[in-house]
């Protein structure tokens, strides 16, 4: 039994389940989502309006808001029990991600704090 | 489960089996293939968090050189960024139209996927070339270096991502949608759609964070 002969509309990696979890409307409304999600990152990033320091910020919540969309509508990444390898998988990889650049940030900044001035060449 | 669907599976084992942990053998070949996969794809994201730790590190670090708002022109990056998004979108639908076996809405959905990658492409390409232009080309300082790292491996699996999506195309027309070719498809929309994931931590972190 090498599941060759099974026809399911299943889009989610690693999920044995035969219900589909896909459709159309799912993907326009992720699509509407993911539109909505770049147009206030774009006028974030260019207002007036906001405290200039927590623009950044905005944008980092944005962002993760707007991967959290594609995670959901565009890769169908649930929370029942059968995705539970694929979130550990992606939890995996997130903790990585957050070590390597939360880390090169927080070291390299640290250094050039305590870097002795040096003479532009 | 509808009628159609029970009838699209003739399986030899009973499906109470097949579902079962450890009781109805391995798991399909499918799930097995889709979750290396996904496996692979966290993979790449770990390797471009490497390329973003470098960028955000290096982003200040002019040499006397252009900075990045005299050089980003946030009109194209929007443009960019639609282009990928709708891509993404006639990626899902035409993955599900596969599924769903309906080769000829897979072929429109794959040539709209196709078309809007190599625009995004073509905007990328030329928004390099006209940077080298400029004297801004990546060995000019190591922000420039960094940028032209990140955003250039990014284009890089984009145009991969296109030529397998011709390579794919080739196989549904010569071999139609079995099986095996539905798993090459499935593998190939998480690929794009992960592209998309990727590109969202370029547009913030590069584009929009460095003319703020």
């Amino acid at each position: 039994m090498d599941g060759d002969n099974q026809a399911f509309p299943d889009r989610t990696p690693g999920v044995e389940e035969r219900e589909p979890t896909a459709n159309y409307l799912s993907y326009t409304v992720g699509l509407t989502l993911a539109i909505l999600a770049t147009i206030a990152s774009f006028i974030v990033s260019q207002t007036d309006l906001l405290w200039p320091p927590g623009i950044p910020v905005g944008l980092v919540v944005l962002a993760f808001a707007q991967v959290g969309i594609h995670l959901v509508f565009f890769l169908h990444l649930g929370s029942g029990s059968d995705h539970t390898n694929n979130i550990l998988a992606l939890a995996f990889g997130v903790l990585i991600v957050f070590l390597v650049i939360t880390g090169s940030i927080w070291i390299i900044s640290n250094l050039n704090e305590n870097m002795l001035p040096m003479p532009m060449e | 489960m509808t009628v159609a669907a029970i009838q699209a599976v003739p399986s030899v084992v009973p499906t109470e089996l097949v579902r079962g942990r450890g009781g109805g053998g391995p798991a399909p070949k499918r799930t097995v293939v889709a979750y290396g996969f996904w496996i692979f794809i966290l993979s790449d994201i770990v390797m471009f968090s490497g390329l973003f730790a470098a960028y955000a590190v290096l982003s200040g670090n002019t040499a006397g050189g252009p900075k990045p708002v005299e050089l980003f022109n946030l009109r194209n990056v929007f443009i960019e960024t639609m282009c990928l998004l709708f891509s993404s979108y006639t990626c899902g639908l035409g993955a599900l139209s596969a599924e769903r076996r309906e080769p000829g809405r897979f072929l429109i959905f794959a040539l709209f996927t196709f078309v809007l990658g190599s625009a995004f492409l073509i905007i990328e390409a030329s928004e390099f070339a006209s940077m080298v232009a400029k004297g801004a080309g990546p060995s000019r300082s190591a922000f420039l270096s960094s940028f032209f790292t990140l955003v250039g491996t990014h284009g890089v699996h984009v145009t991969a991502g296109l030529l397998w999506l011709v390579y794919l195309v080739a196989q549904v027309m010569t071999k139609g949608l079995r099986s095996s070719v539905l798993r090459r498809l499935l593998c190939w929309s998480l690929f794009w759609h992960a592209l998309d994931i990727v590109w969202v931590g370029v547009f913030t972190l590069v584009y929009l964070m460095g003319v703020e």
